[in-house]
């Protein structure tokens, strides 16, 4: 178990692992997302109160999980790498972070497009937007501390301590922001207790939500692989490799 | 005669060594507190600046919305936190900019003492300087406001224990900007969505003080979010100055 961890901190060696692992989650994901798409846009029932709108479900909350579970994972690396200096976590990370805002902006956008038949309007500052939001913001702050230094190492360093500090921060965000919006609890109509879902509703969601995540960590081994072979261009395993290529 | 002493210094040089990183700390922090101290009492302007862009923020408000007292009144509990909040954060730049430019930040990476608590003594001079301040001058500010008596000690006070927070949560990431030659911005972004729950809770203490609920859950949270931020925050900080210095 132990020996199989190292090896998997040895670039040379996560790029191996990584080849053989990574067609089963594109094929995972490819599977999931396509059965629970059809299944959930097509065939779950219609919502009796919302009507078709409800479908949207199927992609905001996938894209609202992963959003969260990307920033604890992007923290997650950083401190393997703060604490064991493993490279291959911190590339790892770096792949992350795009992807995590690239969630966490879809979760926002479905969320308002949403809104439009639920609420009668694009935007409410309701407590989920609203930390979402914020989760926004704190991904365009890792990702632009990380752009902003000349040297890949402090940037590294940098970023992971900026995830570990976000992390700790997020569920206080996340209370204060409820907490916040109990207070001042605008006089409009809100779907806070939805009715328990019917099996045929949540069993495709549960499909998208697992589909979501096998795409998340095939995207996530595929760039690292790439990102793997751009940091280590002049290693020489990587230089064989390419010349076995040619 | 010199043949006689060279044992006796000897030994001495090998006590002081032995004896230096103990008895340091308290030194150590003495120090960096008169010397921050000494250095931003000098430089009267880095003090001066955020109180004047305090004033004048507040000054924008009734000129860009409405000189209606009674309209001012109800959002000046959020204006003022949020003027208070963007002066503490516009002086966060100062904290280690002069130190990491004369090169005094590397020596007191070299120190022996933590750089924790070292780094902990220069955010409390910048509390004490740039805070206590802001939290003193709000309430005259609120009069400018016209908001509602009975919740001028409660703005002062949460202004007090809230900018706190702010300044050692600010000072991650101006430690993280400060080997960056234009952090300011980069700055804000980092650490504007972590003094988020800060504001909430600040500006919902003065609420609660003009809607006469009880204020002390408010303060109480405030004051568990700088005891959560006093035992992460030195930590985050010299680590990250150690990045700004060594990369």
């Amino acid at each position: 178990m132990w020996a199989f961890i190292h090896k998997l901190g040895s670039p040379k060696w996560f790029y191996a692992i990584s080849a053989r692992l990574q067609p089963w989650f594109w094929a995972a994901a490819a599977l999931l997302l396509l059965v629970g798409s059809v299944w959930g846009l097509a065939f779950a029932p219609a919502d009796y109160q919302q009507g078709n709108s409800f479908r949207i479900i199927y992609v905001h909350v996938p894209a609202a999980f992963l959003a969260q579970s990307i920033f604890v994972s992007m923290a997650l690396a950083g401190l393997v790498f703060m604490v064991w200096k493993i490279k291959v976590a911190d590339m790892a990370a770096a792949m992350m972070a795009p992807l995590g805002a690239a969630m966490t902006f879809i979760a926002l956008f479905s969320g308002a497009v949403w809104g439009v038949p639920t609420w009668g309007t694009w935007w409410m500052w309701d407590a989920r937007l609203t930390s979402m939001l914020i989760l926004l913001f704190l991904y365009f702050g890792v990702i632009a501390l990380r752009g902003a230094f000349a040297s890949r190492d402090s940037a590294s360093r940098a970023a992971s301590v900026l995830a570990m500090v976000g992390v700790i921060n997020i569920p206080i965000i996340k209370y204060s922001v409820d907490w916040w919006y109990t207070l001042h609890q605008p006089a409009t109509f809100t779907v806070t207790s939805r009715p328990t879902m019917p099996v045929e509703m949540w069993l495709p969601l549960l499909i998208m939500v697992l589909g979501f995540y096998s795409f998340f960590i095939a995207l996530t081994l595929m760039r690292t692989r790439s990102e793997i072979l751009r940091r280590e261009s002049t290693k020489r395993w990587v230089r064989d490799l390419a010349a076995e290529e040619r | 005669m010199a043949g006689t002493e060279t044992p006796m210094t000897d030994t001495e040089a090998a006590m002081a060594l032995h004896r230096e990183p103990h008895g340091g700390l308290v030194v150590a922090l003495r120090a960096t507190l008169k010397r921050d101290l000494l250095l931003l009492l000098r430089r009267r302007s880095e003090v001066l600046n955020p109180l004047v862009f305090f004033a004048l923020v507040i000054t924008l408000f009734p000129i860009g919305i409405s000189p209606d007292p009674e309209l001012l009144a109800t959002i000046a509990p959020g204006l003022l936190w949020v003027a208070a909040l963007l002066a503490a954060l516009l002086s966060l730049d100062t904290l280690f900019r002069g130190d990491y430019d004369d090169g005094s930040l590397e020596q007191l990476l070299l120190t022996p003492q933590p750089l924790a608590a070292l780094g902990l003594a220069k955010v409390a001079v910048h509390w004490l300087l740039t805070g206590l301040p802001l939290a003193l001058m709000a309430p005259v500010l609120g009069i400018m406001l016209s908001l509602p008596a009975g919740s001028y000690g409660v703005l002062a006070l949460s202004l007090a224990l809230g900018t706190a927070s702010l300044s050692l949560i600010g000072a991650i990431g101006a430690a993280l900007t400060v080997g960056l030659a234009r952090g300011g911005v980069l700055l804000s972004l980092l650490v504007l969505p972590l003094y988020i729950p800060v504001l909430i809770f600040g500006a919902g203490a003065v609420q609660a003080a003009i809607l006469g609920d009880g204020v002390a859950a408010h303060l109480a949270i405030l004051g568990a979010l700088l005891a959560v931020t006093l035992m992460f925050a030195p930590w985050a900080i010299a680590a990250s100055l150690r990045i700004s210095i060594n990369g």
